[in-house]
């Protein structure tokens, strides 16, 4: 849905570290519950990038599954479905602990 | 060692570069080291470690921080198109006249129809069509709201109310220096819809169950529908709304005065 101002986001970042230099590959973490359609995300990509530093490289993405924590008994519950409850006692008294990341870890840079 | 690698804090770390080698080590370290392998020779591997969020996120800051110095306390307004965020919001305008002084951040792909709906009852009324050539953005962001502001009076409000598109899944992501989010949800869309777009249903501080008058038409379960809010988002706040009828109305003006 906003992939394509996110890959401009991420051209900005990118670009800000490469400094001129061309870029062949792009790490990123992407959450579960991050809204975030990686086939829509790769196609824009290509869209941003004509003619910049970045054209023809690869975004390489590390899906991050979502996990909440329960504060009643502690227990780790993977999220397969968006139920915010502690799958060990049931308890709605729960943190999301991971799957909310979105973010460029690193980037691969061409040797001059 | 002949590149160097600005980081934003303006220091220079003393791996600038980092040679290929062809350690796979996988998984980010600290924020400085991070992940140096690369997959071929002839590339270097720099470590990012950047929120692609941290631009939009700094700007709301800036406008909170702008809000605060003003005293203006902001709710950010969400719903699918159709829901009736402009309708509550117009009888909730009508009936904060002369008893606080209101804003309106009006988002909307195109047209200044619902900011026109809006006009004559008091409240200043700053209009952001996200039109880009692109077909218009889904969403309203912190600069968007940002670019806006120079039109809104912050001195001369108590409250601002920032209505997004009418969208359930893109307005979620964004932070836009707002105090509360709050959903409008017309029970026409199904008991599901907590379960179908999680993450709107979730982010939000209250869902104003709007257009209760229509429920007796309906065959709508809206005890389903509450299980499916609590699935996602345990504790939001619920309120049964119908702008049409002013049933309801009181109880989201007491929300929103404790924003």
């Amino acid at each position: 849905m906003h992939e394509l101002s996110l890959c401009q986001s991420i051209g900005q970042i990118v670009r800000r570290h490469a400094e001129e230099r061309r870029v062949t590959v792009v790490h990123l973490k992407v959450g579960q519950l991050r809204q975030v359609v990686p086939d829509t995300l790769v196609y824009c990509w290509g869209i941003v990038n004509e003619g910049t530093t970045c054209e023809g490289s690869v975004l390489d993405v590390e899906h991050v599954p979502a996990a909440i924590e329960c504060r009643d008994c502690g227990a780790s519950t993977l999220l397969e479905q968006m139920r915010m409850s502690c799958g060990s006692c049931g308890s709605s008294a729960v943190d999301v602990t991971a799957g909310e990341e979105l973010l460029v870890t690193s980037i691969e840079l061409q040797e001059a | 060692m002949g590149r160097f690698h600005r980081h934003d804090d303006g220091t220079e770390p003393d791996h600038d570069r980092v040679d290929v080698d062809h350690d796979h080590a996988h998984g980010v370290g600290h924020a400085d080291v991070g992940d140096m392998s690369g997959y071929e020779t002839g590339t270097e591997r720099v470590a990012v470690l950047e929120a692609i969020f941290d631009e939009n996120d700094r700007v709301a800051a800036a406008n909170r921080a702008d809000f605060a110095e003003h005293g203006v306390r902001v709710v950010n307004l969400m719903s699918s198109p159709g829901a009736g965020k402009t309708t509550l919001l117009r009888e909730t305008l009508v009936r904060l006249q002369g008893r606080t002084r209101v804003g309106v951040v009006e988002g909307d792909i195109e047209t200044s129809i619902d900011a026109d709906r809006l006009e004559g009852l008091g409240a200043s009324v700053a209009l952001v069509n996200t039109g880009n050539g692109f077909g218009g953005e889904c969403h309203l962001d912190a600069p968007m709201v940002r670019s806006a502001l120079g039109r809104v009076p912050l001195d001369d409000i108590d409250l601002l109310f920032i209505e997004n598109v009418g969208n359930l899944v893109c307005p979620a992501e964004f932070d836009v220096g707002e105090h509360a989010r709050a959903m409008v949800y017309s029970p026409t869309e199904g008991e599901e819809k907590p379960l179908k777009y999680p993450v709107m249903f979730r982010t939000a501080d209250v869902v104003v169950v709007n257009k209760v008058d229509l429920l007796p038409h309906l065959d709508v379960d809206m005890g389903l529908f509450r299980r499916n809010l609590a699935a996602v988002n345990p504790t939001a706040q619920v309120l049964l709304v119908s702008s049409k009828t002013g049933e309801g109305l009181d109880a989201w003006l007491d929300w929103v005065a404790g924003v």
